[in-house]
């Protein structure tokens, strides 16, 4: 009597347990899809009518509170976020890699968890403390070593995201590599090759998708990140002509800028356009990101 | 996708700002003096220049009543008058005057016109990094190196060398177009027809504008005078180029010579009763205006 009572119970539980599981896996849908729609609600109605969609995307002028005439251009912001986000990434992206290939390929067991925590924890760190270090400590470093007028610039904002991407496109890198199978590197050191050679002629090739997807991820995170170069990059509207010249970047200017912006007024839906804007952006890297990594398990599975 | 950080934080940031507001109004209504223990919160949100100020008044009114918290909240006077209109505010601190258009919104919205206090004077002063040698700048001038189209780029052009900026350009600081700081520096610098020049380093805070400029030797900025600190210097300001300019003080700034001086505001959504309007009378009192010069602005005679 008893057991079979327990025997119920236990299945009810587990019963209970699969449900409140499923809903959790299946709710992240459902608040993806809100958060498009509360977004697009809000941007749609000046879309198709207040807003020059020709002016948005064209013109430089972003006075959204002009008494004049308010204008509303995202030309510097765009460029920007694109300065930035490239720059950031040329250092990140080969940082990371070099990362990824000595953890996976030169460095011991030992000293791999310990550098692994220790490049990990540089994720953890909390994006205002970077904006803060690019504010306090990096600019006055770059005055005095290029010489530039101002320290918080394209150039600082890069660096410090760099240093924010470089775990993601590491770890990720590093799982690219792992997964070439070991019988490559067998062939190939059968075949009388270095370790370099073996790096530069048979692994990079094969875990290119891999590296790819990395880097994507990577250039994903440095798109959405707001605090941290909002911080650092000056906050400046204009279309940069060097790297050391101050920049404004989309999300910096939703951040600074929503609290002020009467809700349901132009200024208002014209941000929530660029947010808008932001996670059709991201969505395609991180589309592209997942492609491309379906794409490798594809090709091993064959 | 990071972008929802900044959104989550926000809409968290409303929901509170939300919940006290309402915690407020319930208790406010019934006329804080007759029960000294019930714990009655005033929530003062808006100007960035204001913060120092309204925290002082809060601290020393704790003190006075111990069953009034006055909770101070910056972000710019933008965010405390957009927080009023939208009737999540029962009072908003503010370094510029409402303009007609924000108080017809907020008279629709909530009914009746909010109720408009000057509560002090600050100047604004013009800050650059201490190793530059100039000691006067023009109003004009000002306008050139911040306005539309305006010609001064270099020191060289204010005819001072500025050894210690190596490419001789005038980096300009300023503010968030939240800042009701910034909309002042344009009215009074720039007038009603005249934009900003663009590519100006826009900065959060009334403080991070001095902090910048004291790091940075190409800078000019513009702040509250009472954020002054050593490693920054405060430039005299003239009407006119070739006028004796004149330093942002009290006393310049009461009898009226300092250009760059105005008036700070409390805006209550309706007009205030209970708790509130015992609030307002106390800043207004020689009490809460000694409070104003002890921060390094200046007081005024209470008008209403």
């Amino acid at each position: 009597m008893s057991h079979s009572m327990k025997r119920t119970l236990s299945v009810i539980s587990e019963s209970l347990v699969e449900w409140a599981i499923r809903i959790c896996g299946w709710s992240a849908i459902l608040f993806v899809f809100a958060i498009f729609f509360f977004v697009f609600r809000e941007a749609v109605p000046v879309l198709f009518t207040q807003l020059d969609l020709r002016e948005f995307f064209t013109s430089v002028n972003w006075r959204p509170d002009s008494r004049i005439r308010p204008q509303f251009g995202i030309l510097a912001l765009l460029a920007g976020t694109a300065s930035v986000t490239i720059l950031a990434m040329v250092i990140s992206v080969p940082a990371g890699f070099a990362a990824a290939i000595y953890l996976s390929e030169f460095c011991g067991r030992k000293p791999r968890e310990t550098l692994k925590i220790v490049i990990e924890f540089l994720a953890a760190i909390p994006s205002v403390v970077w904006g803060f270090i690019g504010y306090m400590v990096l600019n006055p470093i770059i005055i005095w070593a290029t010489g530039a007028p101002i320290g918080i610039n394209i150039l600082n904002g890069a660096i410090i995201l760099a240093l924010m991407s470089v775990p993601i496109i590491m770890s990720v890198g590093e799982d690219a590599l792992k997964a070439v199978p070991d019988g490559y590197r067998e062939a190939a050191v059968a075949l009388g090759a270095s370790r370099w050679q073996i790096v530069y002629k048979v692994l990079l090739p094969a875990a290119k998708n891999g590296l790819l997807a990395a880097a994507l991820l990577g250039v994903g995170r440095a798109v959405g990140e707001t605090m941290a170069v909002l911080m650092a990059t000056g906050h400046s509207v204009q279309i940069p002509h060097s790297f050391l010249d101050p920049v404004r970047t989309l999300t910096a200017t939703i951040a600074a800028e929503l609290g002020e912006a009467v809700e349901g007024g132009t200024h208002y839906r014209v941000l929530f356009v660029i947010g808008s804007l932001l996670m059709i952006i991201s969505l395609v890297v991180n589309l592209t990101a997942d492609l491309v990594v379906k794409g490798i398990r594809g090709k091993q599975n064959a | 996708m990071p972008t929802h950080r900044s959104f989550r934080a926000l809409t968290l940031g409303v929901c509170l700002s939300l919940s006290a507001a309402c915690a407020q109004s319930d208790q406010g209504g019934e006329g804080s003096g007759s029960t000294p223990s019930s714990g009655v919160v005033v929530r003062i949100t808006g100007s960035d220049t204001m913060v120092n100020l309204v925290q002082a008044w809060a601290e020393n009114y704790k003190k006075k009543r111990p069953d009034v918290t006055v909770q101070v909240a910056g972000g710019g006077s933008g965010v405390g008058i957009a927080g009023l209109i939208d009737g999540i505010l029962d009072m908003a601190s503010a370094s510029r005057e409402m303009e007609s258009d924000e108080i017809e919104r907020a008279k629709k919205r909530n009914g009746a016109e909010p109720k408009e206090y000057r509560v002090a004077l600050d100047a604004l002063a013009i800050y650059v990094h201490r190793s530059n040698p100039i000691e006067v700048v023009s109003l004009e001038e000002v306008a050139e190196i911040y306005g539309e189209a305006g010609k001064i780029l270099k020191w060289s052009q204010l005819g001072i060398e500025n050894a210690a900026c190596a490419s001789g350009d005038i980096i300009r600081v300023g503010r968030q177009n939240n800042s009701g700081t910034y909309v002042y520096f344009r009215e009074a610098v720039l007038g009603t027809e005249r934009e900003f020049k663009l590519g100006s380093i826009d900065q959060s805070g009334s403080k991070d504008v001095v902090t910048l400029v004291s790091r940075t030797p190409c800078a000019i900025g513009y702040s509250g005078m009472a954020y002054v600190t050593p490693e920054v210097k405060q430039v005299k300001v003239s009407k006119k180029k070739g006028e004796a300019g004149v330093a942002p003080t009290l006393a310049t700034a009461v009898e009226g010579s300092y250009p760059l001086a105005r008036p700070l505001y409390l805006y209550t959504r309706v007009a205030p009763e209970g708790a509130l309007k015992e609030f307002i009378d106390w800043v207004l009192s020689a009490e809460g205006q000694k409070i104003v010069e002890d921060i390094g602005y200046v007081p005024v005679t209470p008008s209403t």
